[in-house]
This record gives structure tokens, sequence and C-alpha cells, in this order.
């Protein structure tokens, strides 16, 4: 009967008015609307993205930093190292120097030493024949005056002659 | 007996509607079906026995006016006179346009009331407009055997209670929804404010839940808006038919012109964007011997049409049948002639009108839902 049988105005209206919601919706407030959603979850997705490529970032950076620290802690023991064998040979050069060094000052100590001798010995030479030449004047002027004089002299010639 | 048809549609509909149900594993749907078909029941035997009684209050042609379309918004009887808001009168005619108001009817539906305007003549019987007959004994409505006017009848386009009904309901939407479209120019960040808060989540179950498990998430963004708009211009008219106040109350969406027209855009997209694919399959079934091809094909090829019939069917008979069912509990304290029925009646009324509720919503969403899978599944990429 009447309710299973549809109004053709009815249709009509129908088609017109389900048309137009559709295309005026779609126009003024689907679009804004999936607009405004689908940007919000593309920020969320992008600020997601973001916070994650932060995160690796971060996790090269520490790698980076353990990296850094460990070449760093490497450096130091080789300085230090170095530092060490620069002081023991600092330290060995040092000695040697001085060993050196003192070597070189006893020797020419020593060879002035033996200069000294020398000269001291040639002028004891030369003292000793002065006298000797004296004396022997001395002896051969005396000579004929008297024996024990002559002793007497020789004597007090040493005596005063006496090396100092 | 429309009674009987009423009966048979609504028990195909229960029929269709158990697959659904069993698929959504929804218990709930079931109870609402055993509750209909009792009511239906009652209401069909209370209409039987009503007719002998000629003097008492006819419980099913007051059913039937509300349920279905008419010229002029009735309100309520006041000391026995109509009061009803008159609606305007679009008719294409012989002679052209022709427009009055519904008023020039003076509440008359039984075609004795002759409205002349360009120089022709119409009369309104059960809410359709003839063309008068002109004869002495002022009959203008010729009936033939079987009670049905035999008088010719001008296209009727008239603003009728249904259409007044559907644009207030499209002044609804568009205010709701132009609304939160603005609302996001205020917020920061793009979230929610304001009304956005209440129409975003079903926004988006409709975009999330609705359109993208079916169409893909590439090819849903083409039809959301259309199913957006499905689903709250029928959401709405059902909601506006469950307010029992002016003006409201109308029962658009359980109108067969109504889903009908919903159902066929539903039919021609499905069948426009249909691919290579959704024809093989019905005219071809691949993977199955030729004599089961041979058999399925017919089966398949009914199931285009069906598909859209059930979902005008499903609509129209569970809203028209949410109405009848809570009509004909309030009717109850008419036909018993008994004030003490009326706290059961009011008490089981309200009780329905809660149901449907849900059952408005439910409509709403399984319309959408088999749209978005009719138009899913005839876009498929199938790989054997």
């Amino acid at each position: 009967m009447d309710l299973v049988t549809p109004d053709i105005g009815l249709l009509v209206w129908t088609g017109i008015s389900f048309g137009l919601l559709y295309l005026i919706l779609k126009k003024f407030a689907w679009g804004p609307i999936l607009g405004a959603v689908n940007e919000r979850e593309q920020s969320i997705k992008n600020a997601l993205e973001a916070a994650d490529k932060a995160k690796e970032e971060m996790e090269t950076l520490k790698a980076d930093n353990e990296k850094i620290l460990k070449e760093a802690r490497a450096e130091k023991e080789n300085l230090l190292k170095e530092a060490r064998e620069i002081k023991s040979k600092l330290i060995s050069d040092a000695e040697e120097e001085a060993k050196r060094k003192s070597k070189k000052m006893v020797d020419e100590a020593k060879t002035a030493i033996q200069n000294e001798k020398n000269s001291a010995m040639n002028e004891l030479r030369n003292t000793v024949v002065d006298l000797s030449i004296g004396i022997a004047e001395k002896v051969i002027s005396e000579e004929l005056v008297d024996n024990d004089k002559q002793l007497k002299m020789i004597e007090d010639i040493l005596e005063d002659s006496k090396l100092k | 007996m429309f009674e009987i048809k009423f009966y048979v549609c609504t028990f195909a509909t229960i029929l269709l509607d158990n697959n659904l149900a069993r698929m959504s594993n929804k218990f709930f749907l079931h109870f609402i079906y055993i509750f209909c078909f009792l009511f239906y029941g009652l209401s069909y035997s209370t209409n039987t026995l009503e007719k002998d009684e000629s003097d008492d209050f006819d419980v099913n042609s007051m059913i039937m006016h509300h349920i279905m379309d008419s010229h002029d918004f009735h309100i309520l009887d006041w000391n026995g006179h109509p009061v009803s808001v008159p609606l305007p009168i679009i008719l294409w005619t012989e002679n052209g346009l022709v427009t009055f108001m519904s008023s020039a009817f003076h509440h008359d539906d039984s075609g004795s009331v002759v409205v002349k305007r360009n120089g022709l003549s119409f009369v309104k019987y059960h809410e359709e407009i003839y063309y008068a007959n002109s004869n002495k004994e002022n009959k203008y409505i010729q009936l033939d055997a079987s009670n049905h006017p035999t008088n010719h009848k001008p296209l009727d386009l008239s603003i009728t209670k249904l259409v007044f009904s559907m644009l207030l309901s499209m002044f609804i939407i568009l205010t709701l929804f132009r609304l939160t479209a603005r609302s996001y120019a205020k917020s920061k960040n793009g979230e929610p404010v304001g009304i956005a808060k209440f129409t975003e989540p079903i926004i988006l179950f409709i975009k999330d839940d609705v359109a993208t498990p079916f169409l893909g998430e590439e090819k849903a963004e083409k039809y959301v808006p259309f199913l957006l708009t499905l689903f709250f211009f029928i959401w709405i008219n059902n909601i506006m038919g469950l307010i029992p106040i002016f003006p409201f109350s109308a029962n658009l969406s359980g109108n067969i012109a109504f889903t009908g027209v919903l159902a066929i855009i539903t039919f021609v997209i499905t069948t426009i964007v249909a691919n290579k694919d959704y024809w093989k399959h019905i005219f071809w079934m691949p993977g199955v011997p030729v004599p089961m091809k041979l058999f399925l094909a017919p089966i398949e090829f009914l199931g285009i049409f069906i598909k859209p019939v059930s979902l005008m069917i499903r609509l129209f008979a569970n809203i028209s049948g949410g109405h009848i069912i809570v009509l004909s509990l309030i009717s109850l304290i008419f036909i018993f002639k008994s004030l003490w029925l009326a706290p059961a009646s009011i008490f089981f009324s309200v009780f329905i009108l809660i149901i449907e509720v849900l059952v408005v919503a439910i409509q709403a969403y399984i319309f959408t839902l088999l749209t978005a899978l009719y138009i899913g599944s005839a876009m498929e990429e199938h790989e054997h």
C-alpha cells in the first residue's frame, strides 16, 4: 500500500537535499575539519619522528662523546708515558753530562796538577842547582880554612835552605 | 493487507540482519528484533480487532497517519479542531507550476474541499492531490471498485512534513559542522575545542573504523566526505524522528522514498567504481567448476540489486517499526479505555524509546558501514 510506495516528490527532494548537503558539507565542513585533523595527525607524526631522530642523534652523540673521552684518555696515557720517558731521558742525560763534566774537570785538574808539579819540580831543580852551586862556591871558598868550619858551614847552609 | 506485507518485510529484514548480527556479534540487535517482532504482532492483532467497532479510536489510521507523509504539519487537536502548521504545496500541472499553502484545504483530507488555482481545481484525498472532477453531487473524487481514486494527479513536489523535516535536518547538520569547522581556527595545535570535542570523535570513528578498514587508507580519503554526510544525514533524521514535539517527530528516515534514494546512491556509486574483478566474480566466479559458475552467476547478479534493496528495507523497517511500537504502546490506553493501563503503557514506551536511541545510532552506523563495505568490495583487487 502507501507505506511501501515511494512518493515521487519526496524522492526528488531527498535526492536534491542529499546532493546539496554533500556538496556544501564537503566544501565548508568536511574539508576544513578533515584538513585540521590530518594536519594535526601529521604534526603529531612529525613530532614523534623528530623525537626519534633526536633520540638517535643523542645516542650517536653519546657514542661520540665516549669515543672522544676514550681517545682523550688514551692521549693522556700517551702523554704521561712520553713525559715519563722524557723525564728519565733527561735525568740520564743530565747524569751523563755531569759525569762527563766532572770527569773532564778531574782530568783538567789532574793535568793542571801535573803541570804545576812539573813546574814546581823544575823550580825545585833550579833552586837545588842554585843552592848546590852556592854551597859549592862557599865550600870551595872556605875549604882552605878549616875542616870543622867547612862542615859547620855546610850544615848551616842546609839548615837555611830547608825546603819550604 | 498492508499489515501482512509489513510483517513479511520485517521478517525479511530480520533474516538479512541475522547475518550482520552474527558477524558483528551484536547480541543487542537480536534482542531488539525479538521485541520488534512481538510488538508488530501485537499491533497487528489489536488493529484487526479495532476495525469491528467503528465508533472507537482507530489505532491503525492514527499510526499510519503519523508514519506517513502529509501536506501540513499537524501539532495537536484543540477542542476537536486540528492545529497544524501550513506548508507550501508545489504542483507541476497541465498549466505549469502551481503553488499555494496547504491551509487552503482547511484540514480536509477526504476530497471535499476544492482549491482553484490557474484555472485548475484540486482536491486532497488521503494526502494525495488530485485534479477535482466537476460534478453536481459535490463528489470530486471518483473511486473505483477497490476504493482507489481514478482521478488524474499533478506531479506533487510539495514541501510536505517530511521535506520540511529534511530541510530542518539539513539546517541543523550544516550549523553543527560549520561550527565544528570554524572551531578549529580557534584551537592551538589543531586540538578539538568547543563543539568539535563532541563531533570529532564521531567523525574520526567513521573515518578510521568505517571507511578505512573497508576502503583502504588511500581510497578512503575520497569517500570519507560521502560516508560522513550519509551517516549524519541518517542519524540526525533518526534522532529528530524520536523527539515527539514540533518541529520534529516526522518519520523521514522511516520512509521508503528517503531510504530508497540513499540506497540508490550507494548502488550507483558501487556500480560505477566497480572494477573488472567485481564483474568477474559476479558473472564468472573464479576458482569453482564450470557448472558452479553457471549456478552462481544468476545468484550473484541478483545480489547486485538485493544489497541496496536490503539497505533500503532495513532502515525503513527499523525506524518505522520503532515509531509503530511506541505509538502502539501509547494506544493501549485508548484501546482498553483504562487509565490504569497508562503507567505500564508509558513505562514500556519509554523503555522502547531508550532502546530506539541506541537503534537509530546503530542503524545509521550499519547503513554507512554496509555502504563502505559494498563500495570497498567493488573496488577490491583480488589475488589468485
